[in-house]
């Protein structure tokens, strides 16, 4: 039932890589493109080439609001090797797009809402004749003084700086008796930055034109059937004609989820009759994607002198920015979790999405969970603080279980085992840790600057916990398809999920190879061609398409286990596939026992399925409603050493446990988790894109900061608790999220605990503890 | 575009005076940097990093004086005989970039940005190091750091002319540098201190990084404390309380920096960095038994 210790035996023993050696459910294949990609031989959508290729650029506004008075593209034409210019008169069919709401155009025409929005785009011989042309295009801004604060946007008054309004949504979550009143209160008011994805992989993409008007577009990607539905209706071509395949991702982390050079490359495609490839910078990559929403989050706990949650209150502030994305799905998230996996009987919640002349803000790993994750946290510790409580007694006294209800009303039917995730992470031993001043210099806070003086070097602990659905929400039929082919042994499976690192080029072939008893398995390419998959997003892909994988594997199996049965004059339901074997069960007969692979000589067989998720439904007026699929709890506790006065932080330790249904590949599974964990890092002490006045002051990775291998530490998996979630392929839950949704608050609360300081605010920057 | 790979420094020369204005190449890791942003667009490179009498260091017959010749990578910087020779450019060196920047980027090439935030620079200043220019025909000047860098990212080097070294005068005595950045590793310097005492000539130099337009000194700190401080033959000692002494010295030390704010710090933070930077450096010259490794 439980895995212990599971995540750093993986790494010791190499037995654990293959325990059958087939490569079935539970072991740890390798992915085929892992070494390629360590030796620089994998290719990206950034390495594509075709003959007579051109090089696409774009040319982004300087100013975060500004009316377009006019655009000379002149200067551009003049330059020998220019072949298209592109601007939003000529785009042919839908001049807007986005992935909820058609609310951002393809190009900027008479305002621009943000700093970088797209305005034109050029294709030419060469990148650095693109990059002149772009250059040689004139502007006529008038300069607008940016709205860039929510609370203004959405106060009454305010003119809206889009004709749909300044409000992306409004969520009100009401349930219980919202005049209790706590013996105990705690307030406080949080705060969380802008953070990148940070992809090391900038957006890139070819789109290749065929004879008959129609396009190919290989692109790095989420999400491909929501581009191809975006790029087919504004080139105004049916879908069909407009047919995407998947590039080598260079991660995604929700920043590839919108579309952003799609349109663009295919319009210049279009109109030259050319291929056309496009590479961005990596500035103009923090121009070109969706981030991380800041959160301004007020809330107030009330509690019984024993420790019992009785009311929330909450008000949530998100920034969405310009343009619409996922804005209120997002919300919907952060407002659904901002309580955090405990029993609460009653809430007052206002969630608030405003537009503004910010970054557009929409998809990023943990999707709205990991702000209130941050709030809800602070306020626990802030609560067994108050009450003179164990912050880990106080958790564990409010943990849900299934069967409770959440504060939307949903009660949770699946498995939620949060008290043991609470208890296998907090009580897991302390690794032996060495003390700052027996230290090395580099393994102090400060680290390579030499700067920690070890005596004044303060040691912390912080504990969190989190949660977060599974799958899409509120009515959205996320469905998944994939096909399976079977012949001689040899199956090939197909699904259009895009590989953007999770592991979905593995799973998909060891789910066939354990329902179908084959050794050989084929994942065919992802593109357009089968129906889609969703998005790789919201921890979904495992569920959604693996669960695709195996009902399109099952119903071969089923095909060749009734062509087997006929030949053989025994009932299917005799027959069963053990390791690489038909062979029949109990005591029928005759008695089988064949190789899959010679079962059936030269017989196909064929199938097609699509895997839906259990229905879920819209939140009412009271945000009440079955809106989620299911649910996945995962705790941190971070170690911290703080040079209390320069305020430079070094995360020690990091120790976690997750709620994982079941493990299908142990190593992957580890890579998600220390990668949300050093996401979640990262969002602790140092990740922030700093806007002024809409303006982005690091767009870089000189200034916008990332964990190095000596900001991070080693990760120790606790636990890995395995209980079997209903209705989940293999009873598996998402993994790809919930690492990354608890780190932020227990690293800060670690700095807390060494400091005393309040810290409201991730990241913690060096003056909020120094000064 | 044009790149010229010269292999002795005659040819570099001859390069140069083809392409006057070629930009010069020594480990590319400012310079590509600038290209692949567009900020610079050469029409010609001469690339210096083949040119033989510009790698490598030289003490002087006297041994007072140490030649580091332009191409010195910080990885060489890092170990042997010069790291023991200049404790504060080795570990100015350790803190730059990761493994492969410091395997590629040079002294001349941290000269030649003459960034704000270049490591070497305020360990230059500290040193009273001066910087040697070449030009055709075996012409050299020699002008000191503070005359070299003329602003930010502004040095006074003519077009024609190479940086060929920096001439670091070997002091006696405890050196150290420390720079604080927001991240453990691979990180421009938000502010720094390099700290160089002479035991000879009984004085402490300064010198801080990241707080002005160009690498400072702090000259009436350094006065105050040399005043304060006795030096023997083994190292410093104070009479009064080291701690006391060393928290007086930091905040003469922070006085001496120009800070702004910026978009990777405050003006505000930077000042009180260096003066805790100052003060722990001090006491690390103090009681060197106390540095960990
Ligand atoms: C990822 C990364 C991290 C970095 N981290 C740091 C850091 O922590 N600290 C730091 O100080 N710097 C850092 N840098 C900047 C850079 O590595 C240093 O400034 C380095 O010293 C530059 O040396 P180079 O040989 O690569 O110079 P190049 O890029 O080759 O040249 C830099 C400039 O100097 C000129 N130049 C070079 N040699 C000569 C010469 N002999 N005569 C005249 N002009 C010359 C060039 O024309 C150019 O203008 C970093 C850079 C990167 C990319």
């Amino acid at each position: 039932m439980v895995n212990s210790g599971t995540g750093l035996s993986i790494v010791t023993d190499p037995s654990v890589v293959s325990a059958s050696g087939r490569g079935v459910i539970g072991e740890s294949v390798r992915r085929p493109d892992g070494t390629p990609k360590v030796q620089g031989r994998f290719a990206f959508s950034s390495d594509l080439w075709a003959e007579g290729m051109l090089w696409g650029a774009t040319v982004r506004s300087p100013h975060p609001s500004a009316r377009i008075r006019s655009i000379d593209l002149s200067g551009a034409w003049q330059i020998p090797g220019v072949r298209a210019v592109v601007t939003y008169d000529d785009v042919p069919g839908n001049k807007m797009f986005g992935l909820e709401h058609a609310d951002q155009p393809v190009f900027a025409h008479d305002v621009v809402r943000f700093h970088g929005e797209p305005i034109a785009a050029v294709a030419a011989d060469h990148p650095d004749t693109a990059r002149r042309a772009m250059e040689a295009i004139v502007v006529d801004y008038e300069i607008l003084t940016p709205l860039v604060d929510p609370e203004i946007a959405i106060a009454e008054g305010t003119p809206p700086i889009h004709p749909d309004g300044n409000l992306f949504r409004r969520l009100v979550i009401r349930r219980g008796d919202m005049s209790v009143s706590g013996d105990v209160v705690v307030e406080g008011t949080y705060e969380v930055g802008m953070q990148d994805q940070a992809p090391l992989g900038t957006e890139s993409g070819l789109a290749v034109p065929d004879d008959d008007g129609g396009i190919d577009l290989w692109i790095s990607t989420q999400w491909l059937h929501a581009d191809q539905a975006q790029v087919a209706a504004s080139l105004a071509l049916p879908e069909a004609k407009v047919r995407l395949h998947l590039a080598g991702v260079g991660g995604a982390f929700g920043a590839r989820e919108d579309c952003s050079l799609q349109i663009h490359i295919c319009l210049l495609a279009l109109q030259t009759g050319r291929p056309v490839k496009m590479v961005y910078s990596r500035e103009e990559s923090f121009f070109g994607h969706v981030h991380r929403h800041p959160a301004r989050m007020w809330y107030r706990h009330h509690a019984t002198r024993d420790g019992r949650i009785v009311k929330v209150e909450g008000r949530f502030v998100f920034d969405g920015g310009a343009y619409a994305s996922t804005s209120s799905a997002v919300l919907a998230n952060a407002t659904c979790f901002s309580t955090g996996p405990y029993k609460v009987p009653a809430v007052d919640l206002l969630g608030l999405a405003a537009r503004t002349n910010n970054l557009p803000c929409g998809a990023m790993r943990g999707f709205g969970a990991v702000q209130t994750c941050f709030g809800h946290e602070a306020q626990m510790d802030k609560l067994a603080t108050t009450l003179g409580i164990d912050p880990i007694e106080l958790r564990l006294l409010n943990a849900m279980q299934t069967g409770d209800s959440c504060i939307t009303g949903q009660i949770v039917t699946g498995a939620l085992p949060v008290e043991e995730v609470i208890r296998s992470c907090a009580e897991a031993p302390m690794p032996v840790l060495a003390e700052p001043v027996d230290s090395p210099m580099m393994a102090l806070p400060g680290g390579a600057g030499r700067t920690a003086d070890a005596a004044g070097v303060k040691r912390g602990v912080g504990f969190a916990l989190g949660w977060k659905n599974l799958m899409f929400s509120e009515g959205f039929d996320d469905f998944s398809t994939a096909s399976c082919h079977l012949l001689d042994g040899v199956a090939t499976v197909k699904s259009a999920c895009a590989e953007v690192g999770q592991g979905f080029v593995t799973l998909a072939q060891q789910i066939a190879r354990t329902v179908l008893g084959v050794d050989d398995v084929i994942l065919a390419p992802a593109d357009t061609h089968i129906g889609s998959a969703g998005s790789t997003s919201a921890s979904r892909q495992t569920w959604m398409s693996g669960g695709a994988i195996e009902l399109a594997c099952r119903t071969v199996r089923q095909k060749l286990l009734s062509h087997v049965g006929a030949a053989f004059g025994v009932s299917v339901d005799d027959l069963d596939i053990v390791d690489r074997r038909i062979v029949s069960r109990h005591s029928a007969k005759p008695v089988i026992d064949l190789d899959v692979a010679d079962a059936a000589p030269g017989v196909a067989f064929s199938a097609v399925e699509e895997h839906h998720h259990a229905p879920t439904f819209r939140l009412d007026e009271n945000g009440q409603g079955n809106a989620h699929v299911s649910f996945a709890v995962a705790a941190h506790r971070a170690v911290v050493d703080v040079d209390v006065e320069l305020g430079l932080v070094r995360v020690v330790e990091i120790t976690t446990s997750m709620d994982v249904g079941k493990v299908l590949n142990p190593l992957q599974l580890l890579g998600q988790v220390e990668g949300g964990t050093a996401q979640g890092i990262g969002l602790a002490v140092m990740e922030e894109i700093l806007l002024t006045a809409g303006k982005v002051r690091n767009p870089s990775f000189t200034d916008y900061l990332i964990p190095t291998a000596l900001d991070m530490p080693p990760v120790n998996v606790a636990q890995l608790v395995e209980v079997p979630e209903p209705g989940a392929p293999f009873g598996a839950k998402g993994a790809g999220e919930s690492p990354t949704i608890s780190s932020t608050p227990a690293v800060v609360a670690a700095i807390r605990n060494a400091t005393g300081r309040e810290l409201p605010r991730t990241p913690v920057r060096p003056h909020d503890i120094a000064l | 575009m044009t790149v010229a790979v010269p292999r002795s420094l005659d040819e570099a020369f001859a390069a140069l005076a083809a392409e006057p204005d070629a930009h010069l190449l020594m480990g590319g890791t400012d310079l590509m940097v600038e290209v692949n942003y567009g900020h610079r667009r050469p029409t010609a490179v001469v690339s210096l990093d083949r040119v033989p009498e510009l790698r490598g260091w030289e003490r002087s017959a006297d041994g007072r004086s140490v030649l580091v010749r332009s191409g010195l990578t910080y990885t060489e910087m890092e170990i042997g005989e010069l790291a023991e020779s200049f404790p504060a450019l080795a570990q100015a060196a350790r803190t730059v970039g990761g493994p492969q920047i410091r395997n590629a980027g040079t002294l001349g090439g941290n000269l030649g940005t003459a960034s704000p935030a270049g490591d070497t620079l305020p360990v230059l200043a500290a040193l009273d190091a001066t910087v040697v220019l070449g030009a055709a025909g075996g012409a050299q000047r020699e002008l000191p750091w503070d005359e070299f860098i003329v602003g930010v990212k502004r040095t006074a080097r003519e077009p024609h002319e190479i940086i060929l070294g920096a001439r670091l005068p070997v002091r006696r005595g405890p050196q150290e540098f420390l720079k604080v950045g927001t991240r453990n590793a691979m990180v421009i310097a938000v502010a720094s201190v390099a700290l160089v005492v002479d035991l000879d000539a009984a004085t402490v130099a300064v010198g801080l990084g990241s707080v002005g337009p160009a690498p400072l000194r702090a000259r009436e700190a350094e006065r105050w404390i040399a005043e304060r401080l006795a030096f023997d033959p083994l190292g410093i000692s104070s009479d009064g309380d080291p701690e006391t002494l060393a928290e007086e010295f930091g905040r003469m030390v922070a006085g001496a920096s120009r800070p702004i704010d910026d978009h990777r710090s405050s003006a505000v933070y930077r000042r009180h960095a260096v003066s805790v930077c100052a003060r722990r450096a001090l006491l690390r010259a103090l009681s060197p038994q106390v540095v960990g490794t």
